[in-house]
């Protein structure tokens, strides 16, 4: 009789693959190489880390209303930015009528929430989706621009962080459905609307925005009739979308690529026609496959709206970059520009984190 | 080549046609892929195609409900001529199931949602009867535990079983099925087998393409051998693996049954 085998009992793992150490081992000195750029980039952040740190928050002056506060330290003037905030979020937005910029956000906030509550079931979400796509625009619209009792705000009084994020708000809402479109028409079997599509998609990528926003702004006026003037935010509006469009298009011509004729044919073997087998069977695989190109592109347009201040509009960047040049307060440009890239970097970073878990979240763990 | 009798050990089937293909030829460019095909099946009545890779069969069923176009000829399913109209194609489609070799599941649907997705945009059902119906076809093929997994969560011979569901909850007249079980592992091929087999014996009308010939043996009225685009020869099972008439008959069959 043979004895029953006893398996070996599970010994601990040596001290230097687990831990601190194996991390430290594995990830900074596992070669001379690695061990080389581990003691540079130490070097590079002791030189650097500590100037930054002082000129950011140690010398920096925070108080006072005027640049007389910021002769005393020499760090950063970050009272430039706090006098500024204001005009830097509204811009020329009355200071009166600024509680309507606010419901406006908080109307999407709160109106937003039921999408981000994992208990909500998905039907449900896509109603209130659906809904608030509709009704935002419209009450946004009313708030911001004024009517129904509201004294009117024109559009050029419009500016800072409120400008960027409607165009940028206006341009991704519109630009996804449209690039959608788009793909489909440039994928399609009909000519004419193939050709129609692909001539689109090529013009529009194959120009440069700061040419489409001046075309829209200065060439545009000269074809219209005399006295018919219409907004010029609008028309930049047209502009970004029509271009970011063209994009978007290409981004989900890639994720319809990606679909294997088989899910088509299926759909089609079921009865389901061209617009259900899109909307229910290739779009909502196509559209999760590139969530990285959409997410990309609309953080491309997200630091493209900066363009518009070439045609006169005051977004965020020509805000401040307006407040640099005040004689009150030359001298401050670097505090101001780092301010703005600080707010773009925050919104472009959030979207991409939001994505990311889009795409876990979305994961079905299937292959084909 | 004659007109094969139903076998005898089989009921007898229907005068009702289901499916009628008269004179049908397809190219593609300058390949004449099918040449003069013709067939009709009647209501009840179940046929095996088998024939060498290349030979058409599967293009042949694939015209049945116009996933393939065809260029001459023409083709009638259960009364409605198949006509380019896309409403007539779509009408039709309802009425005939397809089991493909892949599968083809919807991989961002549960299991359920593959089966209630045409009942409910197709026929218009509502949502609590397309699920009564789904799970009724779904223990049908004894996977009713895995209604809320995605498909890419199931062994292959599972997702064939869910495809054939599907294809069942819209209630079709004809089930037609692409080599369903070529892509399976030996140990599935039987359980997507057995579901067949059940769905003969309730009298579906079924056209398959497969090289299962125990499974041809047992439940086909008749068997098709195609090749080269063409029916070569058509009889009932029995003699067609016994007494089989023309001699590319007898080499394909020589093969497929040497070992």
């Amino acid at each position: 009789m043979a004895e029953p085998h006893v398996p070996h009992p599970d010994l601990p793992p040596p001290a230097s693959a687990v831990g601190a150490l194996g991390w430290l081992r594995r990830n900074l000195f596992s070669s001379p190489l690695n061990i080389a750029l581990t003691a540079l980039a130490l070097y590079l952040l002791v030189t650097l880390i500590p100037p930054l740190l002082r000129w950011a928050l140690l010398d920096a002056t925070w108080s006072g209303e005027d640049r007389a506060a910021c002769r005393v330290n020499s760090g950063a003037c970050w009272t430039f930015i706090r006098v500024h905030f204001d005009q830097f979020l509204y811009g020329f937005y009355p200071e009166a009528q600024r509680w309507r910029v606010n419901a406006v956000v908080l109307f999407l906030i709160f109106g937003a929430v039921p999408l981000f509550l994992r208990s909500v079931p998905d039907s449900l979400k896509l109603r209130w989706g659906l809904g608030l796509l509709l009704a935002f625009p419209v009450v946004a619209f009313l708030l911001l621009r004024g009517g129904l009792g509201l004294p009117v705000v024109d559009t050029s009084s419009w500016g800072g962080l409120l400008l960027t994020l409607v165009i940028a708000g206006v341009g991704m809402t519109a630009a996804l459905p449209l690039g959608v479109l788009l793909a489909l028409g440039r994928r399609s079997d009909m000519p004419a609307i193939q050709t129609l599509c692909v001539t689109f998609i090529e013009f529009w990528r194959g120009v440069p925005l700061i040419t489409v926003l001046f075309m829209s702004s200065v060439m545009l006026p000269l074809f219209l009739p005399a006295g018919m003037n219409f907004d010029k935010l609008l028309r930049a509006l047209i502009g970004v979308t029509l271009f970011q469009a063209a994009y978007m298009a290409e981004v989900v011509r890639g994720g319809l690529q990606a679909i294997p004729k088989g899910q088509i044919e299926a759909a089609a073997a079921l009865g389901l026609g061209y617009w259900k087998s899109m909307l229910l069977i290739v779009l909502p695989q196509a559209l999760k496959l590139v969530i990285p190109g959409i997410v990309n592109t609309f953080i491309a347009l997200f630091k493209d709206t900066s363009l518009v201040l070439i045609i006169g509009l005051f977004d965020l960047m020509n805000i401040v970059h307006n407040a640099t040049t005040n004689p009150e307060w030359l001298g401050f440009s670097t505090e101001g520009y780092v301010f703005a890239a600080a707010v773009y970097w925050l919104f472009c970073f959030g979207m991409s984190r939001y994505s990311q878990k889009l795409e876990k979240r979305l994961h079905t763990g299937h292959k084909r | 080549m004659s007109e094969a009798a139903p076998a005898p050990a089989r009921a007898p089937l229907s005068d009702q046609v289901m499916i009628d293909m008269q004179g049908v030829h397809k190219w593609y460019g300058a390949f004449h892929v099918l040449k003069d095909i013709n067939l009709t099946v009647h209501k009840g009545e179940r046929i095996v195609i088998c024939g060498p890779s290349g030979s058409g069969k599967s293009t042949t069923i694939r015209c049945i409900n116009h996933l393939e176009e065809y260029q001459r000829g023409q083709i009638v399913v259960d009364g409605q001529a198949l006509t380019n109209d896309v409403k007539q194609i779509e009408r039709i489609r309802r009425e005939v199931g397809m089991v493909f070799q892949h599968f083809n599941l919807f991989p961002h649907l549960t299991v359920l949602e593959n089966c209630t997705l045409a009942p409910i945009w197709v026929r218009k059902l509502p949502r609590q009867e397309a699920e009564e119906i789904a799970m009724r076809y779904l223990k049908r093929v004894k996977i009713p535990e895995q209604a809320g997994k995605y498909p890419g969560q199931l062994s292959g011979g599972q997702q064939q079983r869910v495809a054939i569901a599907r294809s069942l909850c819209m209630n079709p007249k004809i089930m037609l099925f692409d080599e369903p079980t070529s892509a399976l592992d030996p140990e599935m091929i039987k359980e997507v087998l057995d579901t067949m087999v059940a769905l003969a014996e309730d009298g579906m009308t079924m056209l398959c393409v497969t090289h299962e010939m125990g499974f041809a043996k047992t439940i086909a009225h008749r068997v098709i051998f195609m090749d080269g685009g063409e029916i070569i020869e058509q009889n009932s099972p029995q003699e067609f693996f016994s007494n089989p008439r023309s001699d590319r008959t007898k080499l394909f069959l020589s093969q497929i049954l040497r070992h």
